[in-house]
């Protein structure tokens, strides 16, 4: 009987036969906290008494939730981190550095890796191959003190993608698509695993945007095989000794198997306060819009940025919608600097926030008032997220929040194409 | 055996319900965070619950953010434990690993202020208020040894190792 990607992966690294159902302990790749859960990462491992990292250059600390520091109290948090960081050698990316998740994409997850990050949407590195999953910071205390942990190997749901995305169209839509279809816990405990002709029309960018959502469905992971689109990735990356194909086997098991239609796909938005919510950006027309937001590890990438700065090319902003924009790395700012992009998105009326989270959880850059609604790239929509829990989140992709950013209402890209 | 007041909340309830990431400036002041737990789903919930009692969600409950915060907050606010139709995966594994018990049973049948007791060793809920008994479905070994080493960082103390 053939194995699924997360078997391959978690049989390769528990030096065993794992199979949907058994409990494993794995070995780890990469192990990081972000500067939200990375103090009481810390102080678990130091209640826990262990002396040093297993693996140093395996152990990641990451500064985006809140830096440059808002206040007082987070200031303290990351002279913490980085004390600890000269302790015990890891490695740290300090403010500006940009968000975790897509730093570990474009330097650090390679096809087979398990990563362990204490933050949800680890699952983001899943895109190229890698059975990446969140923790709380006790278990990712004990990763950093061991170097491994144990797993229940999961089910998998195998998503076949077919066709190619439209004008307009983009990977978030699937994604939102797929969460309203299956439900904000249709795979509880299980793998998204994706596959099917589709795949090679979705860019590394896409699948980073998709697997990272998958967490939002309930799942471990959301897994994609390592092909030639990765291969080109690590290429471009400078990583190309990173690759190695994988794929799961043809006779693997699979709980369940959906498919979908890239080219039958629509601009999707999910409405507050649930990502399962969703409706299609047209049928929301005339929803007032506050604030846009892109960015985030979901949604703030060069793609998107270009996505965006293409739409608002030679347009501004509707007056009183704010239209903020943070891109998710030092790498994608760069790039996107030298491509123009910024350039026509400040023209356009946005401010520019530096490579991190930004407004995405409510901490800073971009907080909501009671009453307001936001179009949000990002990957949560729930109550309070955003700042106050009298506000209202709309998530949806990069083009459907730069058409809104141009109209301040809900508006379906193709309409502004 | 564990006694208690039943809180009851619906489907969904998110880590940003719990504790919401506003709040991820106290999260090196616990007792002050502890102070807003539940806020977004009830507002007046840190001043009604007395130690010993329970939180009762419905489907999907902890669903969101990996913060451990999250459990540790209910930890702190006295509750004995989780009860849940279904929870969602980080979660659930925080929860063990800070020795707060967490219990997927059928929960339709258990109403706000219903009287509650639980045996763990034997895994039933006895709905004292309504005569009803429940049972719940038991953990793998490897968190039954966690949570009755009263979390993962003692267990990992005491025995230097995961035990399968």
């Amino acid at each position: 009987m053939g194995k699924t990607l997360a078997e391959k992966i978690l049989s390769l690294k528990s030096g065993g036969d794992a199979r949907a159902g058994d409990i494993v302990i794995a070995r780890v790749d990469l192990a990081f906290a972000q500067d939200t859960t990375g103090p009481l990462t810390i102080r678990q491992f130091q209640a826990g008494k262990f002396e040093r990292l297993a693996n140093p250059l395996k152990t990641a600390l990451f500064f985006d939730h809140a830096a440059p520091s808002p206040n007082r109290e987070l200031a303290n948090d990351h002279q913490f981190m980085r004390r600890f960081a000269k302790e015990t050698g890891c490695m740290i990316s300090d403010v500006g550095g940009g968000v975790c998740h897509q730093l570990v994409a474009e330097s650090l997850a390679k096809p087979g890796d398990v990563i362990v990050g204490a933050d949800s949407h680890t699952v983001t590195a899943g895109a190229l191959g890698a059975f990446a999953t969140g923790m709380g910071s006790s278990d990712v205390a004990v990763v950093f003190a061991l170097g491994k942990t144990w797993f229940r190997v999961p089910e998998s749901l195998k998503i076949s993608v077919s066709g190619e995305l439209g004008r307009g169209v983009m990977a978030k839509d699937l994604v939102l698509q797929l969460i309203g279809t299956i439900g904000a816990d249709g795979a509880t405990y299980k793998v998204l695993e994706f596959g099917g002709e589709g795949l090679r029309n979705l860019k590394l960018s896409d699948r980073l945007t998709i697997a990272n959502m998958a967490v939002e469905a309930g799942a471990k992971a959301g897994l994609f095989p390592a092909d030639r689109v990765t291969r080109e990735y690590l290429n471009h990356q400078k990583r190309g000794e990173d690759y190695q194909p994988l794929a799961a086997d043809s006779d693997a098991v699979y709980e369940s198997r959906i498919n979908i239609n890239l080219t039958a796909l629509e601009p999707t938005v999910a409405r507050p306060h649930q990502v399962a919510n969703i409706a299609l950006a047209r049928e929301l027309k005339g929803t007032k819009i506050d604030q846009v937001f892109i960015g985030t590890c979901t949604n703030g990438r060069l793609e998107d940025i270009a996505t965006a700065a293409k739409i608002m090319k030679g347009r501004k902003r509707h007056p009183p919608t704010r239209f903020i924009i943070a891109p998710a790395s030092p790498q994608v700012l760069l790039d996107a600097i030298s491509a123009g992009y910024i350039r026509t998105l400040v023209e356009a009326g946005a401010v520019i926030m530096p490579p991190g989270c930004a407004a995405c959880l409510g901490l800073h850059q971009g907080v909501l008032a009671n009453g307001e609604s936001c179009l949000s790239t990002a990957n949560r929509n729930f109550k309070g997220r955003m700042g106050s829990p009298e506000a209202f989140i709309y998530l949806g992709s990069p083009a459907t929040a730069a058409a809104t950013a141009i109209t301040g209402e809900i508006t379906d890209p193709r309409e502004v194409m | 055996m564990l006694k208690g007041q039943a809180f009851k909340f619906g489907d969904n309830i998110s880590t940003d319900h719990i504790i919401p990431g506003r709040y991820a400036y106290l999260r090196s002041n616990l007792p002050e965070l502890a102070r807003h737990v539940m806020e977004d789903a009830d507002p007046d919930f840190a001043a009604k619950v007395n130690k010993g009692d329970f939180i009762v969600g419905g489907a999907n409950f902890g669903l969101g953010s990996s913060r451990e915060h999250a459990p540790l907050v209910i930890k702190m606010a006295g509750v004995s434990a989780i009860l849940a139709k279904s929870v969602a995966r980080i979660f659930f594994r925080n929860a063990i690993n800070l020795g707060l018990p967490v219990l997927i049973c059928d929960t339709d049948g258990i109403d706000d202020g219903d009287k509650l007791e639980v045996d763990l060793a034997k895994g039933t809920v006895y709905d004292k208020t309504k005569g009803e008994k429940l049972t719940f479905s038991k953990l793998p070994k490897v968190m039954l040894d966690i949570l009755s080493r009263g979390g993962l960082v003692p267990y990992i103390q005491k025995y230097g190792d995961f035990r399968l």
